[in-house]
């Protein structure tokens, strides 16, 4: 059975390459573009693991990260957080709010696919 | 009182001796005579008594006339002459005694005339030597004014009160053009000489920059400095640099205990026990920086208005942004689609089309936003928040001390690593962290706070841990968005703000394991910390500055911070001498003040710079017969202020002053008649000048200005303008203060006691 991933994002230019990467992967997709969807989406569509974008409309991602890490019915979920601000103070941030891995743009679509794999493994 | 006395004395002396000798002789005879020549002698004595008691009493007064006279003329002569000899030998040296009255005492007046003139002319030597020597003294003094002036520098001198002991015109034209409303019409009064710089600048700032120089003093840094900005009450934002102007080799008893009494490591609490008077706070901590000899006796504030470029700085930091995050996600994508293109070619047409109109759009994107960016790039200043290196666990300390003393709420600290360095503007960085402990005391009521201190790679963690209550980290998201006031002190920044300033993050965590939550905010580490110099503190020795700062006003102390200490000495304290020029003279019937003007006295000083002047549109019509007195006319005063605006500011200006002005009663009168409508009261001292020439002048008839100013040699120029009478009351006063010495009238309270009893005793004749 495959994988399901939810792509968090509000730029369109960004999901198309990651939605093609995925479904290429093999993995299920799904998409939402602001906080509250993808809050939404992570009981609907129950993902493995979600890429998640930091800057967007409604919630940012990091109260998306401390919704979904204070939800006991999501605990399993792996969290790739995507953003575009590279300063370090914030990725000390996002780890200690229970992300996972975290990635700034730009990035290498090879490296990750590894950490995805790595991380769903 | 005493003449008088005598006087009646002689007058009895001269009955007794007119009527004595007489009386005595008859008594005689008669004693000596028997019965039958008694009778005859009483016969011929008896009618021709009227006679007789006639011409003594004729004679008796007579007498009493000549005496009198001689009186007036040596006795009354001599006493005027007396007080014209004191008034030569203080207040005008070229005064001289009118030779009046009989030969002698117009003789004794020659004579002492011509002492004076020896005098004058020994003393004329003597000054020409002094002005000599003083002359090469003024020309370095000049030489920094000059250095001053060019400065494009606020530069203001202040004492450890605070009180302003010297600044350059920039330092003025910056706060002028910062005053608004009343303040604005004093020409930006609230700097001035003596005045204290709190009203400008926040007094917790200063304080806490005294305190990172008094470190820095201590650990041998070699720039024992410290920056801050802060915005003013109008909303400006000044840069401050701070350099403490230093003593060495203090002595007094303090000192001395210090060297008995180190002060501790870094709170420097060893000194407490040291100042038991009231010193102001930053005073208490200063005095402990005496380790290497030296004593902070004041300190330099270069200012600089930077609202302007934090403006810049602002749009500049925008711009590096959407250089930096902008082009990073615009580039994500390209990125993105590029690599997918490549590994995917066995991509549908369709899809193709999509992935190379995305690479398109937004290489097309990066390029117009790279060229906005570089224009405004191109105008933007190199300003910077002036963050500084300091060492996190005395930042840690200063909140803690400040957090005890502000909320009372306990801290403790725990794992702190003494080593590390940050980067940080530290007067506001404690304002965020006592403005959360404040917010979790209000509003969780916790009990105690526990401060830690923890690094990872660049990076400083100061955390801020509670048991108990949770927080969620919505309520954290509102908090960073509040303006972080704590009680009554304000700040114009968020937290947010500070964060952003600083590069830094914060968020609200949970430590389950160990029950309980904390803040943690998370900031660069410095890269190089201040290295200590040990033979730097050579160079802070005052023989290597220029003694320019040897100002009388650095002793000064303010025993309650606020308010006039009566028994202050007249020579020490600050003055606001004003004048009013009225409608008419009866304030109670309508009358209304048309122009003001004041000038301060500071340190014995009349600083003709420091002044007030302003008419005053008195709503009522101005009475002909008063135009020609005082020169103003309708004209002047039409579309001028009214006093509602002018008094507050006139009140403004004589903060903290004693007021002095001539015949005060009545410009007081004028004021009182206002207190009530305009909410504001004229509390100081008053002191009269009318008054003051009373008690050192009793026996001179007039005490008008102009009497009392060609008695004491002013010159008098521009009479009946408010400023220009203020001036000449000014230097009246300051002639006198020595002339009120000589009496043994040497404190505020002395002088205000001698006037009102010359007060009453004018008021009974």
């Amino acid at each position: 059975m495959s994988h399901r991933i939810l792509i968090v994002d509000d730029e369109p230019n960004i999901v198309i390459s990651l939605e093609y990467l995925m479904k290429k992967e093999g993995f299920q997709i799904a998409i939402a573009s602001d906080g509250e969807a993808a809050l939404r989406l992570a009981s609907e569509f129950a993902p493995d693991l979600i890429l998640l974008d930091v800057m967007m409309p409604k919630k940012s991602g990091f109260e998306v990260c401390e919704a979904l890490r204070a939800d006991p019915a999501r605990a399993g979920v792996k969290i790739i957080m995507l953003t575009a601000k590279g300063r370090e103070t914030e990725i000390t941030k996002g780890l200690a709010l229970g992300a996972d891995s975290y990635i700034t743009k730009p990035f290498s679509t090879k490296d990750l696919v590894v950490q995805i794999k790595s991380l769903l493994a | 009182m005493k003449a008088k006395f005598r006087f009646i004395l002689a007058a009895g002396v001269l009955g007794l001796l007119m009527t004595g000798p007489f009386a005595l002789t008859a008594l005689l005879l008669f004693a000596d005579a028997r019965d039958a020549e008694r009778v005859a002698f009483a016969e011929f004595l008896l009618p021709r008594l009227p006679l007789g008691g006639l011409l003594t009493v004729m004679g008796f007064i007579a007498g009493v006339m000549l005496l009198r006279s001689l009186f007036q003329h040596y006795v009354h002569g001599l006493m005027r002459m007396a007080e014209t000899l004191r008034l030569m030998l203080g207040a005008n040296r070229n005064f001289r005694v009118v030779p009046e009255g009989p030969p002698e005492i117009r003789e004794l007046a020659r004579a002492a005339n011509d002492l004076a003139q020896q005098r004058d002319e020994l003393l004329n030597d003597v000054e020409a030597q002094i002005g000599q020597a003083k002359a090469t003294v003024e020309e370095e003094k000049n030489r920094l004014a000059a250095l001053m002036s060019e400065l494009a520098l606020g530069v203001v001198v202040c004492n450890l009160d605070g009180r302003i002991l010297l600044y350059n015109s920039r330092a003025r034209l910056q706060f002028k053009a910062l005053a608004q409303g009343p303040t604005s019409m004093s020409g930006g009064a609230l700097i001035g000489l003596g005045r204290s710089i709190f009203s400008i600048l926040e007094r917790g700032q200063i304080t806490h920059s005294l305190e990172n120089i008094q470190q820095r003093l201590r650990k041998g840094s070699a720039e024992p400095t410290a920056n801050f900005i802060t915005t003013t009450r109008s909303g400006a934002l000044l840069r401050a640099q701070m350099a403490p102007v230093l003593r060495t080799g203090a002595t007094g008893a303090a000192v001395a205990q210090m060297h008995d009494n180190p002060p501790g490591p870094l709170s420097g609490k060893g000194g407490d026990d040291v100042s038991g008077h009231a010193a102001p706070a930053h005073e208490k901590i200063l005095s402990n920086a005496l380790g290497a000899d030296l004593q902070v006796t004041g300190y330099v504030l270069t200012i600089e208005n930077i609202t302007r470029n934090f403006e810049r700085e602002a749009e500049r930091d925008q711009a590096l942004q959407s250089l930096t995050d902008g082009n990073r996600a615009a580039l994500g994508n390209i990125r993105a689609a590029v690599e997918t293109l490549i590994g995917s070619p066995e991509m549908e047409a369709d899809y193709r089309e999509r992935f190379t109109r995305v690479i398109a759009d937004e290489a097309a994107a990066m390029s117009s936003r790279l060229e906005v960016t570089m224009s405004r790039f191109a105008d933007a200043l190199k300003t910077r928040w002036p963050l500084e290196d300091v060492l996190a666990v005395d930042i840690l300390a200063a909140a803690a001390s400040r957090i005890e003393a502000k909320l009372q709420l306990p801290i403790k600290h725990e794992d702190q690593d003494a080593s590390l360095w940050m980067r940080v503007d530290s007067f506001a960085l404690i304002q965020a962290i006592t403005f959360l402990a404040s917010r979790l005391q209000d509003h969780y009521a916790i009990r105690e706070l526990r401060l830690r201190l923890a690094t990872e790679g660049r990076m400083v963690f100061v955390d801020l841990i509670w048991s108990g209550t949770p927080v969620s980290s919505e309520t954290l998201y509102t908090w960073e968005l509040e303006p972080m006031n704590v009680g009554a002190e304000t700040s114009p920044l968020t937290l947010r703000d500070v964060i952003d300033r600083h590069g830094a993050e914060i968020w609200y965590q949970r430590d389950k394991a160990a029950h309980n939550a904390f803040f943690r905010i998370v900031l660069p580490a410095a890269a190089t910390p201040d290295a200590p110099v040990i033979d730097q503190a050579q160079h802070l020795h005052s023989d290597s500055r220029p003694e320019y700062y040897d100002f009388d006003l650095f002793a000064a102390r303010d025993a309650a911070g606020s308010g006039i200490d009566l028994e202050r000495k007249l020579t020490e304290l600050a003055y606001s001498v004003f004048d009013t020029e009225t409608t008419g003279l009866q304030p109670s019937q309508g009358d209304e003040i048309i122009q003001m003007g004041a000038v301060r006295i500071v340190n014995n000083r009349l600083l003709r710079q420091e002044i007030f002047d302003q008419l005053v549109d008195p709503v009522i019509p101005l009475k002909p017969e008063g135009i020609p007195i005082h020169g103003i006319t309708e004209a002047m005063v039409n579309g001028q202020p009214r006093l509602d605006v002018v008094l507050p500011a006139f009140h403004e200006f004589c903060a903290e002053t004693v007021l002095v002005a001539h015949n005060a009663a009545f410009d007081m009168r004028f004021f009182q008649l206002k207190e009530d409508s305009l909410g504001i009261r004229f509390t100081q001292p008053v002191l009269d000048t009318l008054l003051l020439s009373a008690v050192i002048h009793p026996s001179q008839e007039s005490h008008r200005l102009e009497s009392i100013a060609e008695r004491l040699g002013i010159n008098v120029i521009g009479r009946h303008t408010a400023l220009g009478d203020a001036f000449v009351t000014g230097e009246v006063f300051l002639k006198m203060i020595p002339l009120l010495a000589d009496m043994g009238i040497v404190t505020l309270r002395q002088a205000l006691d001698a006037a009102q009893k010359t007060y009453f005793a004018r008021i009974k004749y």
